[in-house]
């Protein structure tokens, strides 16, 4: 089975986030980039299927050589080789037809994304990319098992769930619940060494527009220190709930 | 223990000089410290007992020989990835990275360099596995900062060797499957012998009541007339250059594992400054408590620029027995003095088991004296400046 696995650099949910070019653009300084979590659930089911049915994992990235730190922590994880399209990705319809233009003669049986990445939370790109590939999708995928050329697929539904089956090839946006968090794996030491020498092709892009680009951000006001009004002091809080906060 | 959110401080953008290798070696080893040492450690320290799920851990992160070649089960990283490695890891606590401190430098590298092929075959494998767990012993009772007057010794039986003495204070002893030994022939000279354990005669009492290194095994080994297959003599190095051959690489390893245990304290001080409110003001307010932060991160930085050049240095064999001294001795009395500090900055709170600090600083003491103490290396150091040996 060849699993392709769309995987996006993003910013550790930690990172303290600021903007450059006039508040148009992320400023990378000083932020630790990771892989997208939805997509590191994709990787690990990913790679219990290839242990489960033989074949081979590719990880792929859109991105500039910033990236590769990401891809071959991927490679450390247990995926056999990496792409990277080699560009500066602005817009989730480029995102997808730069992933549509590389995966479309490749045989891949599954591509496996994440259902957004944390960054832009744009949540296109694997309906997008599915899209021009004339491919099935399900999104919020927390299941996946395949038998011979079908796939059985759970997706989450609000307040439950839904049983899907579908033909290979498939593409799929996923979560938690294609593998659990104490499923995750940390790379060790042999499978960084290994990863070494694992294949990381440098692709040039075919081509595919940005159909938008996006011209400031804001970021959320800072959230207003608590303030504690002393429990004996109940007349002091109900008159600020009232004249303040204005909720009462 | 609270939730460990440790952040790693990196004032002078150190990350810039490593690799992108070394990066995902560090975070990685960060990762399941959180994941496995941390959540855990607190309450082993606090009963003394050694976390003996932990060794599996460590061998599947790959801690067990990171340096060895992939030939043997080790990992072939570099230096500074064992350094980074053992940074996170005595992060995490001091008595883990003993573990692995003795089973890679301790136990495998005398293996690995002064072993003959079948041995390395035979034991490294199973050593990097954690199928086995090794100890080193060099120290004995009345011989410790003087090894070289050990009066463990062998005799050769003709078809085998018959080992008596004893050798104390030794970390992993309780549980080790194989000693790698350190005792003098009949002509007084020392060579290094693997013990297995099941020898007849070879025991391995367990000391109790440390207030140091609570979560890692302390004991003795005794020989009582063992008998040592002559294939269980390490043929490639004698005299005692041997053993201290090991402790290099040991101390290379201690000196940045004491900046894990120092940035741990820090991190933890750092944050609670911020958090505790007196007299109506952060405790980080106050000139006192922000002098002791300065001081703090002013030394961690040394300490790391040290390391660093250090492992450089290391990578390219140029490395002398004295400059790890000095990484040493100065990392780990860097660490002892933060641990202090910081734990004050947390006034009552830091001396509970809430907090790592007093754990780290409890430990400490044990990093402070043993593979050479504090004032051993100072005599290096002032041997290798003045030419002039100052021991007796
Ligand atoms: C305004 C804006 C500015 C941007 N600036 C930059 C920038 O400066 N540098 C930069 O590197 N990127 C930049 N990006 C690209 C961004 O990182 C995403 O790659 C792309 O926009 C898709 O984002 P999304 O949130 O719509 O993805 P989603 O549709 O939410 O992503 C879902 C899934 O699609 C897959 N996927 C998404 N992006 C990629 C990718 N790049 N490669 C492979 N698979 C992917 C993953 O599986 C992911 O889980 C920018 C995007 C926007 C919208
Ligand atoms: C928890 C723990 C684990 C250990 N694990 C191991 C192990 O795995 N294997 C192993 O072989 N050993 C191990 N050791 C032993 C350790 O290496 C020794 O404790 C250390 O070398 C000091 O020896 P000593 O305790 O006999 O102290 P001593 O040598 O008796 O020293 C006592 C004091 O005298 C000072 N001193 C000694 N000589 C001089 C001098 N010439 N000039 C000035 N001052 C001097 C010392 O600095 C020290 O302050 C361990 C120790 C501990 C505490």
């Amino acid at each position: 089975m060849k699993i392709l696995v769309c995987i996006s650099h993003v910013p550790d949910t930690t990172a303290k986030i600021n903007f450059t070019a006039g508040g148009a653009a992320l400023d990378p300084n000083g932020v630790q980039f990771v892989i997208n979590p939805y997509d590191e659930f994709g990787l690990t089911k990913a790679l219990h299927l290839k242990e489960k049915h033989g074949g081979q994992v590719t990880v792929i990235t859109f991105g500039d050589a910033t990236v590769e730190a990401t891809l071959r922590k991927a490679l450390a994880i247990g995926a056999d080789d990496a792409v990277r399209l080699d560009g500066v990705p602005t817009d989730p319809m480029q995102v997808a037809g730069e992933l549509a233009a590389y995966a479309k003669d490749q045989g891949f049986d599954l591509i496996i994304c994440g259902q957004e990445s944390i960054d832009y939370n744009g949540g296109i790109v694997p309906g997008a990319l599915a899209a021009l590939m004339n491919l099935p999708f399900v999104n919020a995928c927390i299941g996946l098992e395949v038998d011979g050329s079908n796939a059985q697929l759970l997706r989450e539904i609000d307040g439950g769930k839904e049983q899907i089956s579908a033909a290979l090839p498939i593409v799929i946006g996923g979560k938690k619940g294609l593998v659990e968090e104490s499923e995750l794996r940390i790379p060790n030491m042999r499978g960084i060494m290994t990863a070494r020498t694992k294949p990381l092709a440098v692709t040039p892009l075919s081509g595919s527009a940005a159909l938008t680009a996006a011209s400031g951000f804001t970021k959320p006001a800072a959230k207003a220190a608590v303030q504690l009004i002393d429990s004996s002091n109940l007349d002091e809080l109900v008159r600020r709930l009232h004249e303040e906060a204005k909720v009462i | 223990m609270r939730p460990d959110l440790f952040e790693h401080p990196d004032y002078y953008l150190l990350d810039e000089l490593l690799t992108d290798e070394h990066k995902l070696v560090r975070d990685a080893t960060r990762d399941w410290v959180k994941r496995d040492v941390s959540p855990i450690i607190e309450e082993y320290a606090q009963n003394a007992e050694f976390p003996q799920q932990i060794v599996k851990g460590l061998a599947e992160i790959g801690a067990f020989g990171p340096y060895i070649p992939s030939e043997y089960g080790g990992a072939g990283l570099d230096q500074i990835s064992y350094g980074l490695m053992m940074q996170e890891i005595e992060r995490g606590d001091s008595g883990v990275r003993s573990t692995c401190s003795v089973q890679s430098s301790l136990v495998m590298y005398p293996i690995y360099a002064y072993g003959n092929e079948e041995q390395r075959m035979k034991y490294l494998p199973k050593l990097a596995s954690g199928e086995w767990l090794g100890s080193f012993g060099l120290t004995e009772p009345n011989f410790g900062s003087n090894p070289g007057g050990m009066v463990t010794n062998f005799k050769d039986m003709g078809d085998h060797y018959l080992l008596n003495g004893a050798k104390m204070w030794i970390s992993n002893a309780p549980f080790c499957h194989v000693a790698v030994v350190w005792a003098k022939n009949e002509e007084g000279r020392i060579h290094g012998l693997i013990v297995e354990r099941g020898m007849e005669g070879f025991t391995t009492p367990e000391t109790h009541n440390k207030w140091s290194l609570r979560a890692s095994a302390t004991g003795e080994l005794v020989f009582d007339n063992v008998k040592v297959p002559k294939e269980n003599l390490l043929p490639n190095k004698s005299g005692l250059g041997a053993p201290l051959g090991c402790l290099d690489s040991a101390r290379f390893g201690i000196a940045w594992g004491a900046i894990g245990a120092a940035m741990d304290c820090y991190d933890t001080a750092l944050r609670y400054s911020k958090e505790r409110i007196q007299f109506d003001k952060p405790i980080g307010a106050f000139q006192l408590q922000q002098k002791k932060l300065a001081e703090m991160i002013t030394e961690i930085t040394k300490a790391q620029l040290l390391t660093f050049r250090l492992g450089q240095l290391k990578n390219e064999g140029r490395a002398t027995t004295a400059q790890i001294s000095m990484a040493k001795r100065n990392n780990v009395d860097m660490a002892l003095t933060i641990a202090r500090d910081a734990r004050q900055m947390l006034g009552g709170m830091g001396i509970t088991g809430d907090y790592p600090i007093m754990r780290h600083m409890m430990n400490l003491e044990s990093v402070v004296t043993y593979e050479g103490t504090h004032d051993i290396h100072l005599l290096i150091t002032g041997m290798d400046v003045t030419g002039i040996p100052a021991f007796k």
